[in-house]
């Protein structure tokens, strides 16, 4: 649950100007009255999101504002001390990352030698995806090499992870070293 | 960072070297700003005039590679001029330690380096000792085999002549920097060094991060508000991901991943012994690695089986990024995970790794673009299809906020993202798809009698019931238990070697300390003191704002100044307080053993200026790049001596005659890193639009070229063509009385997207750091001629 501990300076702020609600959040007052006395802009009633910008380190505070399944607005969080509201050009666009036509949405396969990609079903993508790994897996495991247990796959490389979140980068670092890869880099190094 | 973004503010002096904050990490100069109306100063040193110097008060070019000299005149200089803070220097560094004979340099050469290995033997950089273990000292410094008189003489030859002849940098401008920054070696003082890339893509990229915190020790600046060495990170949760053990050398937290390399890695036991210091924090390294087992393969991780320790793999090579595409290229991998990343736009001598791809039997990419690396096989990228056996599999992800979870900053904050909306079509978040394939992979593999398949079938995955994993699982898993209780650990500190506890990553540790208490999704914002922020999200280690803040009191426990106060000792309550966490344990008094030793990570208590740790030496030595138009002045040694060298096709090396232009690759405030997230939206691909190659006015004249013309760029490995930009920003170098030119160019570009380019990193080369084997992507060899 997000705990969007704000002070009522800072609900004003974020109450008079855009008439929205916040996400999964009870204030224990009468909202309807607050969006009485505001006239009704394109951000009006919509669920308010704290989120934390996905381009570089600084770690920015953005609000979400999302109505029937539609990310409307997005802005600066004026209560993260470390961007207090404001946001670069990156950090002003984050809607796009939503609305760009150019957003994946299915899941899109490639045959060997194959020109084109075919739309796949999550399903058959990942058991396709299970049944690749153990095969290499299990083709080129090796457990004891000079006389030490090893127990690795150099057979088996995996990439990439400075733009997930922590939960995700942790069960990503386990479950590869789990399944004995030793191939396992990320962005910090290049 | 040592420090953290808004403590920026606090600083008497920024200098800024191998970043360009204004433009890729815009809001951080916010607080630069802020330290400015404070009557703060900025230094920018950059090879190019970027929009942070043209923020600046002072502005120093130098050309790429670079850094050292530099940096090592710095502290020539200050030395010279007596500028040190010399009391924090005794006693808090390693200055006054007795370095053992065995120990020399010449010629660019320390002592025990075997030409054949290219690597150095490093027991001949020891510390004396005594015989109960503890270094020798002069606390005068005036031993000559100490380590600041060694030091001292190592950076003579760093003379500001000799310096500026090599950095090609004008002698005014380096003097006016020099003076600015050593400035802040007064006490009431601070001053910051701010880096990212610049600094680290060289083959002398870890040195060039040790001169700087070198200089910062020199000055008394670690420890203190608006001081520090204050990396930039690139990437939203780089830092995380890292701190979570995604290289191949280290698990979480910072342990060494076990090498079947090392006969004591055999053993845990063995592992434990070799790995963990006798004194210093790391001596508790045992309660972090058998936690972690505990964590990962719960019950059957027990004292009988070395809490699973012989589960873990074992390597016996360096598995880094260069080395991994170059067993791609040799046809050694068959398949790849690649998670929102985009090596054939981000990667080295790209041309090669794109080419290195099509080796593979299978590939899985999951991003929520075709990115160039997902669609490596197409004609846009050059290849031919019906030649690419690759299978390729392309996963939609869901992007920051349609989902939840936590990312590290720079900062080390760990801040939380609450999910704004359900993911986009049938994209779903990188931690189900995790989830969902290890659960397949664990029913695969189920009921298997085989033993290579025990390490998997041992893992112990609990998330819930569901194809959904339950995050907060995973996030208290992380924190860690008191598995004998089951309740949620309050700190590290907690932590036991007995298979007792549990905590998937221990520097995170506390961040969960009590069911529904995530200390990630705390929003107070109220100011605790100093900018600190306590209360706000949660800073690893134990919610530590400033790291080494001992080092902001003397030794005697009290601040060195009012103005950089941080913590101090209070006598009456006799503990440490003040505005943030104690780097140090809380209740011991200045006066007891070890209550001075404000690095308590290190062995004894101190910072390193002398490290004997590091493949390339203890003190960072200047050397040219891979690639360089100029002989090294500093010595014989042409190429940093450790530096492994990949020779062949996989990558060619360009020699000054037919490449006698220095290239260098940097980003744009518009665009991130490869450019798939931003050049798949439509403002941002319209701001900026176009790749293209800066270049200064002089040299344009002399080839001819004009503003906007088209033009090619070539090294050793391949040739892209661009737009000219022909500005006053870059400016030809007097290199040792001959003129060397330099130019940039964005690496954002390839030919996926709506703004669509060539790849600046088709010509970099596969060349890494002695220490990490990061790329020299930023010094090259080029040449550029007009495209028609």
């Amino acid at each position: 649950m997000v705990e969007l501990n704000l002070s009522r300076r800072q609900f004003l702020k974020l109450s008079g100007a855009t008439a929205a609600t916040l996400a999964i959040v009870e204030l224990g007052f009468d909202d309807k009255r607050a969006y009485a006395k505001t006239k009704e802009f394109k951000i009006a009633k919509t669920t308010v999101t704290p989120t934390i910008c996905c381009y570089c380190g600084v770690g920015c505070g953005i609000l979400v504002h999302t109505k029937k399944n539609e990310v409307v607005y997005t802005e600066g969080d004026p209560d993260n001390p470390i961007n207090e509201g404001k946001l670069c050009s990156k950090g002003t666009t984050l809607r796009q990352l939503y609305t760009s036509e150019k957003r994946l949405t299915k899941p899109l396969y490639r045959a060997p030698g194959s020109s084109k990609w075919e739309e796949k079903d999550w399903g058959w993508m990942l058991d396709t995806i299970a049944k690749r790994t153990k095969d290499t897996r299990d083709a080129s495991f090796v457990e004891v090499e000079n006389g030490i247990t090893v127990n690795k796959t150099e057979k088996i490389a995996s990439l990439g992870g400075a733009a997930l979140d922590n939960e995700e980068t942790y069960l990503l670092a386990k479950l590869m070293r789990g399944l004995g890869i030793t191939y396992l880099e990320h962005q910090a190094r290049i | 960072m040592t420090n953290h973004w808004n403590d920026l503010q606090h600083t008497d002096c920024a200098l800024i070297i191998g970043a360009n904050p204004a433009e890729n990490h815009p809001i951080s100069f916010r607080w630069l700003t802020k330290a400015k109306e404070n009557g703060g100063k900025i230094v920018s040193v950059d090879p190019r005039f970027t929009r942070t110097s043209a923020q600046a008060d002072v502005y120093a070019a130098l050309r790429s590679g670079t850094d050292i000299p530099f940096i090592g005149g710095m502290i020539n200089y200050a030395i010279q001029n007596n500028l040190i803070h010399k009391e924090y220097v005794v006693k808090y560094t390693n200055a006054s330690f007795i370095v053992k004979e065995g120990y020399d340099f010449k010629d660019g050469l320390f002592s025990g380096y075997d030409q054949t290995k290219r690597a150095y033997d490093k027991t001949k950089w020891v510390i004396e000792t005594t015989e109960d273990g503890k270094p020798v000292k002069d606390e005068t410094l005036e031993n000559p085999r100490s380590v600041f008189q060694l030091m001292k003489k190592h950076y003579s030859r760093y003379d500001v002549d000799t310096v500026t002849a090599v950095t090609g940098t004008p002698k005014d401008d380096y003097l006016k920097v020099c003076e600015t920054f050593c400035s802040t070696g007064k006490v009431g003082k601070s001053g910051t060094i701010m880096y990212a890339m610049g600094t680290t893509q060289h083959t002398v990229g870890s040195q060039n991060v040790r001169i700087y915190a070198i200089l910062q020790l020199l000055l008394g600046n670690i420890g203190l508000p608006g001081g520090g060495i204050n990396a930039m990170r690139g990437e939203s949760n780089v830092q995380g991901s890292t701190d979570f053990g995604l290289l191949f050398d280290n698990l979480t937290g910072y342990l060494a991943a076990p090498k079947a390399t090392l006969p004591e890695h055999v053993t845990l036991k063995g592992y434990l012994e070799k790995e963990t210091p006798k004194t210093g924090y790391w001596s508790n390294k045992p309660k972090f690695v058998v936690s972690l087992l505990k964590s990962w393969y719960g019950n059957n991780a027990t004292a009988d089986n070395e809490f699973g320790y012989q589960f873990l793999p074992k390597g016996n090579k360096n598995y880094s990024h260069i080395n991994l595409f170059n067993a791609m290229y040799k046809g050694e991998l068959e398949g790849a995970f690649m998670f929102g990343t985009n090596p054939v736009v981000g990667g080295p001598n790209a041309g090669k790794e794109k080419e290195a791809l099509g080796n593979l039997k299978w590939m899985v990419a999951i991003d929520l673009w075709e990115t160039e690396t997902s669609a490596f096989w197409q004609t846009g990228a050059g290849s031919d299809p019906s030649k690419i056996n690759t299978e390729v599999f392309l996963l939609p992800a869901s992007a920051s906020f349609e989902k939840e979870g936590s990312i590290s900053n720079s900062s080390r904050w760990m801040q939380y993202r609450w999910k704004a909306i359900d993911s986009k079509g049938e994209a779903r978040p990188d931690l189900d798809i995790i989830h969902e394939l290890a659960l397949k992979l664990k029913k695969l593999y189920a009921n298997s009698p085989k033993s290579a398949d025990k390490p998997f079938l041992f893992l112990d995955w609990n998330y819930g019931t569901g194809e959904v994993p339950d995050i907060d699982l995973v996030a208290k898993e992380i924190n860690g238990y008191d598995l004998k209780t089951g309740k949620l650990l309050k700190t590290f500190g907690d932590l036991k070697d007995d298979g007792s506890t549990s905590s998937g990553n221990w520097i995170y540790s506390g961040f969960y300390p009590e069911e529904g208490k995530n200390l990630s999704k705390r929003r107070d914002n109220v100011d605790t003191g100093n900018a600190n922020y306590l209360n706000w999200s949660f800073a690893w280690p134990a919610n530590r704002r400033i790291l080494y803040n001992r080092a902001s009191a003397d030794p005697s426990g009290q601040p060195w100044s009012k103005e950089k106060a941080v913590i101090w000792w209070d006598a009456a309550q006799k503990k440490w307080i003040g505005n943030d966490v104690p780097d140090f344990k809380a209740v011991t008094a200045p006066t007891e053993p070890g209550g001075t030793g404000a690095f308590m990570m290190n062995k004894d208590g101190v910072a390193l200026l002398f490290a004997p740790t590091l493949n390339d030496g203890p003190f960072p030595e200047h050397y040219e790049p891979f690639e360089s138009p100029v002989p090294n002045v500093f010595s014989s040694q042409q190429l940093n001596p450790a530096t492994v060298i990949i020779e062949g096709d996989f990558n060619k090396k360009g020699g000054k005659a037919k490449y006698p232009i220095v290239g260098t690759t940097y980003r744009v405030s518009e665009h991130w890193q490869s450019g798939s997230m931003t050049r798949n939206q439509e403002w941002l691909s319209e701001l900026a639009g176009h790749m293209f190659v800066e270049m200064s006015e002089e040299f344009a004249k002399e080839r001819g070229i004009k503003n906007k013309d088209k033009i090619v760029v070539s090294s050793a490995r391949g040739e892209i063509k661009a737009y000219a930009m022909v500005t006053k920003r870059f400016k030809p170098y007097n290199v040792n009385g001959k003129k060397v030119h330099q130019i940039g160019m964005p690496w954002h570009f390839g030919f996926k997207g709506f703004a669509t380019g060539d790849t600046a990193n088709r010509l970099t080369p596969h060349i890494g750091d002695a220490n990490t084997m990061i790329p020299e992507f930023k010094a090259f060899l080029c040449d550029v001629r007009r495209a028609d």
